[in-house]
């Protein structure tokens, strides 16, 4: 299953980020596994500065701006 | 250049509606459609046609480039990235601790954070249609020097004490996925995206602002800013800052306004002192970097930027006025 994680101190983009991927997962059908990082420290190990970012088996996949749906759903399928 | 918005709002607010030039509702409703029309307009063809170049500019690209530079390079870098780079206010934070942990100076770091919410280039070319080229640039000029000289300040009252203990330890990790983009179909999107997500988040104050700027043209009368805002007031100016520290507006949405003072003849030091206090010290802003500065470096940082535009004001009116 796969396992999202999405850095962001809990602004309104982070938490639609998080509400996207969920969404997108339900109407591909997919299992996944959604963890909302909010710790600076831990948001800044993985070198993100602008939040939200998007973290997939502990590799950085985006950061800096909420995804399309269209990307999150390539990652979702990937 | 822009008749065609005076051109509508002629048409809307006389024939359409019926309303009566020279009355203040007459008046009002016209500066109401005009700008409307004139600065959605402008917002989003400038937000999109930055949106195109700007792709490639990220605050961890910014921090690459800024470190390790002398100060002689990294100040005036700071405030120019800042003025053209536009965050998030939740990234502040992330943002400068990341400077920091990147071993830029504290007070470079805050250079980028004054300029930043400040200087904006939908803001300058949206003042330059309202107000024209010379105001604008003279606010690109004063929040340039504003931002270079605050950060010098905080560097040289050595107020690295006052950040918050944590921020020091941070370690940053390395290796995030540079999304490279490149082709022009990915730029497109970019900017469109840049677009939907700025005038989304924005619009609000810019409406807000330009409904207040509405009543200031309409309503209030040419006499009661002669009596208070004059040139010769000396207390206008400080009171324009003060005023604008407590409120906070997106930089384009202040515009409105600042086009409805100057008509009024309000000195152009005077409102720009407004501008910028209500652009670069806001309550959010302070609230958000509360988690990575102690209260009395937010203090320090706002007092220096009470001064500095107090100082602008002053200097403008003196010389231009």
């Amino acid at each position: 299953m796969k396992h999202f994680k999405v850095l962001g101190s809990g602004c309104k983009k982070c938490a639609t980020t998080a509400d996207l991927i969920a969404d997108q997962a339900k109407a591909l059908g997919v299992e996944v596994e959604i963890e909302k990082v909010t710790d600076m420290g831990a948001i800044m190990g993985y070198g993100v500065m602008s939040t939200p970012g998007v973290v997939v088996d502990e590799k950085v996949i985006h950061a800096g701006s909420v995804p399309t749906a269209t990307v999150v759903q390539g990652w979702i399928s990937a | 250049m822009f008749e065609v918005f005076t051109r509508l709002a002629d048409w809307a607010a006389y024939s359409l509606l019926g309303l009566t030039p020279d009355t203040p509702m007459g008046e009002s409703v016209h500066f109401f459609i005009e700008d409307i029309t004139k600065i959605f307009f402008l917002l989003v063809l400038i937000v999109f046609a930055i949106g195109l170049f700007r792709s490639m500019l990220t605050p961890e690209r910014v921090r690459k480039v800024v470190a390790g530079r002398s100060r002689a390079v990294s100040y005036p870098m700071a405030v120019g990235l800042g003025a053209v780079t536009p965050f998030c206010s939740c990234s502040s934070v992330p943002l400068f601790i990341g400077f920091l942990e990147a071993g830029i100076p504290l007070g470079v770091t805050m250079s980028f954070l004054i300029a930043s919410p400040m200087i904006n280039e939908v803001a300058v070319v949206v003042l330059a249609a309202a107000v024209g080229w010379k105001v604008a640039l003279l606010y690109v000029a004063a929040g340039l020097t504003v931002g270079i000289v605050g950060g010098l300040a905080i560097e040289f009252l050595k107020l690295e004490k006052w950040v918050e203990g944590y921020v020091w330890k941070i370690r940053m990790g390395e290796g995030v996925a540079e999304e490279p983009v490149t082709s022009m179909k990915q730029r497109i999107d970019y900017a469109w995206g840049q677009v939907k997500e700025i005038v989304g988040r924005i619009w609000i104050y810019v409406f807000v602002g330009i409904a207040i700027g509405a009543v200031l043209h309409g309503f209030i009368p040419q006499e009661f800013f002669v009596k208070y805002a004059s040139v010769d007031n000396l207390l206008a100016v400080p009171t324009a800052v003060l005023i604008g520290i407590p409120l906070y507006s997106n930089a384009t949405g202040v515009i409105p306004i600042v086009e409805a003072l100057m008509a009024k003849g309000v000195p152009i030091g005077t409102v720009l002192a407004l501008m910028m206090s209500v652009a670069a010290i806001s309550l959010p802003e302070m609230i958000i970097l509360r988690k990575v500065l102690k209260p009395p470096l937010i203090a320090t940082f706002t007092g220096i930027l009470f001064v500095a535009f107090i100082g602008v004001g002053y200097l403008f009116n003196a010389v231009l006025v």
